[in-house]
């Protein structure tokens, strides 16, 4: 018989009940759920880098002439999706389709020249365009405001004169307009670096000093003493150095303000624009894989390194790389000591009893508590208990206005602290419980006390299990959004939590966080269209920051069971 | 050896050293339990003082300056420092709480007329109502002037309606009553006659002693006399309320109509006194059996009724007077030689306590309801102390069905706040657990077969060498950070699921159809076929698959949106099924969310699952058993602990995820478990609002008790599935 040469359910030409008697469709069920959560996965991964990565390749601008209700216009730009739609939907928002079959295809074209046209983007539908071109010579300038510019460049200007011939048809002319074009953009990106280091460092420093110095003028107002004159005379030097600084900003300014360029639009239009404004300028349709590659680079760096620009829908997430480092820094370090201590006072130090067993289970039970509620607990205890006290009691002066009794880094970094503990704690745990009991036995046996055996022994050996614990942290703590928005985090911190004046590290400051920039870009952006791409970019970025951290940990908590397997044997 | 030559004090200091260093550790672990205790203790410190009473501390009472007549009018002034009187003789004056003693004294009328009724308006206005028939109202205004870091309060008297008043006719004054913003009079006169007088101008326009231009006189003809007056809602109502209990009421919109008459009370009862509350649109009235009642003005136009919507208990004791609170729904009531504190929206009784009221006096209670003043008729000024800060909370408010006011039939709602002050607060507590419930239930039907089937296989099926790798894969999936799940789920999901809404159905079906047809069809293939792929690979089989499907379904939909849907599946939702469709709903945070607490019951499940002994599972395929059998005849039982902890776990975080759902719902708070609307949840409810809400206010403490409603439930929670985890421990144990 066949049911004894192999088991009932691989019997080849078994009936359909007998299958599914057998369980098999179960299986395969519960393996479709293996496989929808990998493709889920995969998925989620791929649409991040996809949207993330290709936003900042050039692409080709292309040239539509479109059919429009009254006349026919034309429009330049990148083509961002395109999508079905039905007729009917289009009918609902008052557009008389002609489409057969009831669906029309569309397309979301970003045209840019916000300033000119009020909208970035425009919906084309297939059935109107006429025409679609890919011209040459038409550049993307993307600008300090307003967005991106579309155009055709037509001369440039020095002080309302022609200073290029204007002559711009003839090619080797528009070669060297635009050679010049991008140098006057080169010249003009150091004077703005220039001017942003003036700002940063100099002005900003020179405020700092004065609102330090009002500060203290008034403590002593507070605590009835005398001003002393020295102070009217610090107060008058500062006044003066900002008066020098304001004045080579001035001229800075006037210097980037002399130029401007003459553009064509795609309506036809010809406008002059202040080349100052210009943070870079391409011929997308003119350049090879090479330029363009170079081009993804540069792009990937500025949003990488540089700051946000136009309410965060441009420019990079430098800051917010930065602050969240800093937190998730500062985090550990206030986390590590003490997780690490109340795990081996759970462990090594505190006797097995019940209270050790219910301390324990609540120290696991805080790992599943909402965030939210460590977020609130921060700002009720944390930013308005103590902040609000250390207020009263070291910064009178600065009163009405808090100090510390308002959301900052320090407070963010205490409350993601108390949110990451029981990770560290855990962690560690299992790495002390990893350890051997012989090996304790062996050091105290030959005469080192407990601090010493656990100082000496025990802690060494737990070491990648803390290191694994604490990355676990700052993963954690790197991904926390929602008790970020009650403890200290804004859309756009003016400056870093750490510069140039002392004391260097400002734990009041607010700062801005690459998960807090994701919601609030995507769900609070005026431009959501526009700054859809980077927020998706910034996820990416997030994902992989996060991603790396877990794989250390992995790696650790390998690397750490490596070594003790040999011990766990004998 | 070394030791052996160290000095003397070397033992002793290394005694010391490890007695240092537990000291240290313990101090630490002190410090982390302290802290943890600490979120407990904290969270609750900032609930309590919902729960506390009132109270009401007397005051040494000062004497005022004496005056010809008794006392008729009193009003308190914001910080506690002046008081404003009308003596029934119709002179007023401004006097300092502390000490009695007079500020500015002012002669409103003729000596000869007294003033025979007065009535409040919005603002600091009163109306005075005289003997002869002429109506006048003045408002107590105070301007304030910070000198040298001290408060100096000068009052200011002025005349909406002009120096003169009104002459409204020939009788007194019977009762009158004047609109929040000063600018609708209704007079009745001894006679019954009730006239409506509305200003035409802006009060904004005049300056005190200037001639107005006449008020337009609207009668309302000869009504039964009055014990109680009301213009509500603005001046859009108009409630007449007798001495026997009956009612009145017009609706003042265009030509004023009778809309509404009837009986306050059952049959025999009478009305001992009656108030408006603030907001002006709701009425509390106590009837001589001990009754005291909510009435609100419910319907619209002509339909519209008052209706009595809850009562208050008063133990047995007779309301004799009501004072309103200025800014909140809350009331004073006097009766039986004591005083009740009741809030009118929550029903909360907040205070209790004996405080005898002679029959003629003037009480006031200040616009911050923190001081009550007694003025009685012999020239004594009686001040309490009042504390109430949070009236607004009880459990019936919290959790219980409220009517409230513009609302046509109780209900839970949830509304912090409003554009206007004179807004009955919300604060139903209701709504976000169902939020937060109907969030979890949508993620863990979408999480729970995909994590229990993933783990099921994970850990029974598949290939070692394959679960090596897909373990830590799905575990760093439980890294993702929640806000790109849910910048997903709001900005890319929710507009797809929306515009391709039958395609999604489509899915639904189709992926466990088409694994179905591809398991059947594999059954039937050649074994060396088959053989091709290793036992436990299914998983990697089924990827090309799924990625086919998904497709198919995409193909599909258009289709099938034509033949089930009517070319339309919203539109379908919405008229056939007659549901309303968000597009960012609790399909999509259920998608979202689910995906999120995937690994966390996944990983769990599947340690469950995996670490039931091979003994086991081998003893029953030996028996004969298929694979499946053996899972459910003996792996899940022995499991099903761990499955279940698993699932618990899940949904804590379900229950406590925030930005998910702040990202991918409308974040409104309704009472609807339909798949295609939003929710608000507890943990939304915070982040959105804790950082507006003003501190140690109630709004505040209602966003802790939300924390703490969270914080107990997902420890509770936790804790249920700590406990079962560790009973299966030991029962491995016991099996191994």
């Amino acid at each position: 018989m066949t049911a004894e040469r192999e088991p009932l359910y691989l019997r080849r030409r078994q009936g359909f009940s007998h299958w599914v008697r057998s369980g098999e469709p179960m299986v395969w069920f519960n393996a479709g759920a293996v496989s929808f959560a990998l493709l889920a996965v995969f998925g989620l991964l791929w649409l991040l880098a996809w949207h993330g990565l290709g936003h900042f390749w050039p692409r080709e601008l292309l040239q539509f002439s479109v059919n429009s209700e009254t006349r026919q216009i034309t429009v330049l730009g990148e083509q961002v999706s395109s999508e079905r739609v039905s007729a009917e939907q289009l009918r609902g928002a008052g557009i008389a389709s002609q489409a057969e079959g009831g669906w029309e295809w569309r397309r979301l074209i970003k045209r840019g020249n916000r300033d000119f046209f009020g909208t970035d983007f425009i919906w084309l539908l297939d059935s109107r365009v006429l025409e679609v071109s890919r011209p040459s010579g038409v550049m993307r300038v993307e600008r300090l405001e307003w967005g991106n510019l579309y155009g055709r460049l037509l001369w440039l200007e020095q002080d309302g004169k022609v200073i290029t011939d204007a002559d711009a048809d003839a090619d080797a002319d528009a070669d060297g307009v635009w050679a010049l074009f991008q140098g006057l953009i080169a010249a003009n990106r150091s004077v703005r670096d220039e001017i942003r280091a003036l700002e940063r460092e100099e002005v900003g420093g020179i405020n700092f000093a004065m609102e330090r110095l009002r500060l203290r003028e008034r403590g002593l107002v507070l605590d009835g003493e005398p001003v002393p004159a020295e102070l009217a005379r610090q107060r008058a030097m500062l006044e003066s150095q900002y008066e020098g600084a304001r004045r080579r900003l001035l001229a800075l300014y006037q210097q980037s303000e002399r130029y401007s360029y003459r553009v064509r639009l795609a309506d036809g239009r010809e406008v002059t624009l202040p080349l100052g404004q210009v943070v870079r300028a391409i011929l997308p349709n003119d350049m090879g894989p090479l330029a363009k590659l170079n081009y993804y680079r540069l792009r990937l760096w500025e949003f990488l390194s540089d700051e946000p620009r136009e309410a965060n829908t441009e420019g990079g997430v430098y800051p917010a790389i930065f602050g969240t480092v800093l937190m998730v820094l500062l985090m550990s370090i206030i986390v590590t000591p003490f997780g690490v201590l109340a795990a081996v006072f759970l462990h090594e130090v505190a006797g097995q009893g019940r209270i050790t067993r219910v301390f324990r289970a609540a120290v696991n039970n805080l790992a599943g508590v909402p965030s939210i509620v460590y977020g609130i607990f921060g700002l009720g205890f944390f930013v308005y208990g103590v902040g609000g006290e250390m207020d009263r009691l070291f910064f009178p002066e600065a009163l009405p206005s808090p100090t510390y009794g308002t959301p900052g880094l320090m407070w963010a970094s205490l409350t993601l602290a108390l949110l990451t503990l029981p990770v560290v704690i855990v962690a560690t745990e299992e790495g002390l419980a990893r350890i051997p009991q012989s090996i304790r036995e062996g050091s105290l046996a030959l005469g080192a006390t407990r601090a010493e055996t656990l100082w000496r022994v025990v802690l060494p050996m737990a070491s990648p299990a803390m290191m694994t614990g604490v990355i676990l942290a700052v993963a954690r703590a790197a991904g926390e959004v929602a008790p970020l928005m009650l403890v200290g985090v804004v859309k756009l911190a003016p400056t870093l939590p750490l510069d140039g004046n002392f004391p260097y590290l400002h734990l009041e400051q607010k700062f801005m966080h690459l998960g807090f920039h994701i919601y609030d870009v995507g769900f609070q952006s005026p431009n959501i269209e526009a700054a859809r791409p980077l927020v998706y970019a910034t996820a990416l970025l997030l994902v992989l920051i996060i991603a790396l951290l877990n794989l250390a940990a992995v790696a650790l908590r390998n690397r750490l069971r490596e070594r003790y397997a040999a011990l766990d044997g004998s | 050896m070394s030791r052996v030559s160290s000095p003397e004090w070397w033992p002793r200091w290394r005694r010391f050293k490890d007695q240092c260093a537990t000291l240290a550790i313990s101090a630490g672990g002190g410090v982390v339990l302290f802290t943890i205790l600490m979120l407990f203790v904290f969270l609750i410190y900032e609930v309590l003082p919902l729960l506390r009473p009132a109270t009401l501390a007397p005051q040494a009472s000062v004497t005022l300056p004496p005056v010809a007549s008794g006392p008729g009018w009193l009003s308190a002034e914001e910080y506690g420092v002046l008081a404003f009187s009308v003596e029934r003789d119709g002179s007023a004056r401004f006097v300092r709480q502390a000490d009695g003693s007079e500020l500015k004294r002012i002669q409103l009328a003729p000596a000869e007329r007294s003033v025979s009724a007065f009535c409040r308006g919005g603002d600091g206005a009163t109306a005075l109502g005289y003997d002869d028939g002429r109506v006048r109202v003045v408002r107590a205004g105070y301007s304030y002037t910070v000198l040298d870091g001290q408060r100096r309060v000068t009052p200011v008297l002025d005349y909406p309606w002009g120096l003169e008043g009104l002459q409204t006719g020939a009788n007194a004054i019977q009762r009158l009553a004047l609109s929040s913003d000063s600018q609708l009079l209704a007079v009745q006169q001894a006679n019954g006659e009730i006239h409506l007088w509305r200003q035409r101008q802006t009060p904004a326009a005049q300056s005190p002693g200037q001639p107005l231009s006449a008020p337009g006189k609207v009668p309302l003809g000869v009504q039964p006399l009055a014990g109680g007056l009301h213009l509500m809602d603005g001046g859009r109502w108009l409630l007449l309320l007798t001495p026997e209990a009956g009612y009145r009421l017009w609706s003042l919109t265009g030509t004023p109509s009778l809309v509404d008459e009837g009986r306050l009370f059952a049959e025999g009862e009478t009305l001992s006194t009656s108030t408006l509350l603030q907001g002006e649109l709701s009425v509390v009235a106590a009837s001589s059996a001990a009754g005291l009642h909510r009435f609100l003005v419910t319907g619209r136009g002509q339909q519209a009724k008052l209706t009595r919507v809850r009562g208050y208990d008063t133990a047995g004791v007779v309301i004799e007077r009501l004072l309103r609170e200025h800014r909140r729904r809350g009331f004073l009531a006097f009766g039986g030689d004591e005083v009740q504190w009741f809030h009118a929206t929550s029903g909360q009784r907040s205070l209790r306590a004996p405080l005898p009221l002679p029959a003629d006096g003037a009480l006031a209670l200040s616009p911050r309801a923190d001081r009550l003043l007694l003025a009685d008729a012999e020239g004594q000024l009686r001040q309490w102390v009042l504390e109430n800060p949070h009236p607004e909370v009880s459990m019936t408010s919290l959790w219980r069905k409220v009517w409230y006011e513009s609302y046509d039939e109780p209900a839970w709602v949830y509304q912090s706040s409003a554009s206007s002050s004179n807004y009955e607060s919300k604060y139903s507590v209701t709504p976000l657990a169902f939020g937060t419930l109907k969030a979890a239930f949508y993620a863990m039907l979408f999480a729970t077969p995909i994590a229990l089937g993933g783990a099921i296989y994970t850990a029974f099926f598949m290939a070692p060498a394959l679960r090596r790798r897909i373990k830590p894969l799905v575990e760093l999936m439980e890294a993702m950070p929640t806000v790109i799940l849910g910048f997903l789920a709001g900005l890319w999901l929710a507009p797809l699921v929306e515009d391709h809404l039958s395609r999604m159905l489509t899915l639904v079906f189709m992926l466990p159809a088409g694994v179905l047809a591809f398991a059947l069809a594999w059954s039937r293939l050649p074994i060396p076929w088959r053989d091709l792929v290793p036992e436990g690979w299914h998983a990697i089989l089924l990827l090309p698959v799924m990625v086919g499907l998904v497709w198919l379904s995409m193909a599909l939909g258009g289709p099938v949106e034509a033949v089930f849907f009517g070319g339309d599946a919203r539109r379908w939702i919405s008229t056939e099924l007659g549901l309303a469709y968000d597009q960012r709903n609790a399909m999509i945070v259920g998608i979202a969310m689910g995906f999120a607490v995937v690994p966390t019951i996944f990983s769990i499940a599947e340690d469950a699952i995996y670490s039931v002994p091979r003994h086991l599972s081998q003893g029953s395929l030996a028996l004969g058993a298929t694979p499946w059998q053996t899972l459910t005849g003996v792996v899940l039982p022995t499991a099903s602990p761990g499955v279940f902890s698993a699932l618990m776990i899940g949904f804590g975080r379900a229950v406590g995820e925030t930005m998910i759902v702040l990202m991918a719902t409308g974040n409104t708070p309704i009472m609807d478990f339909n798949l295609f609307e939003g929710m608000r949840t507890l943990a939304a409810n915070i982040a959105v609002e804790v950082p507006e809400a003003e501190v140690n206010s109630t709004h505040y403490r209602i966003l802790f008790l939300a924390a703490f409603i969270l914080f107990v439930f997902t420890f509770g929670v936790n804790t249920i599935a700590e406990v079962v985890r560790q009973r299966l421990r030991a029962r491995y144990g016991a099996l191994g």
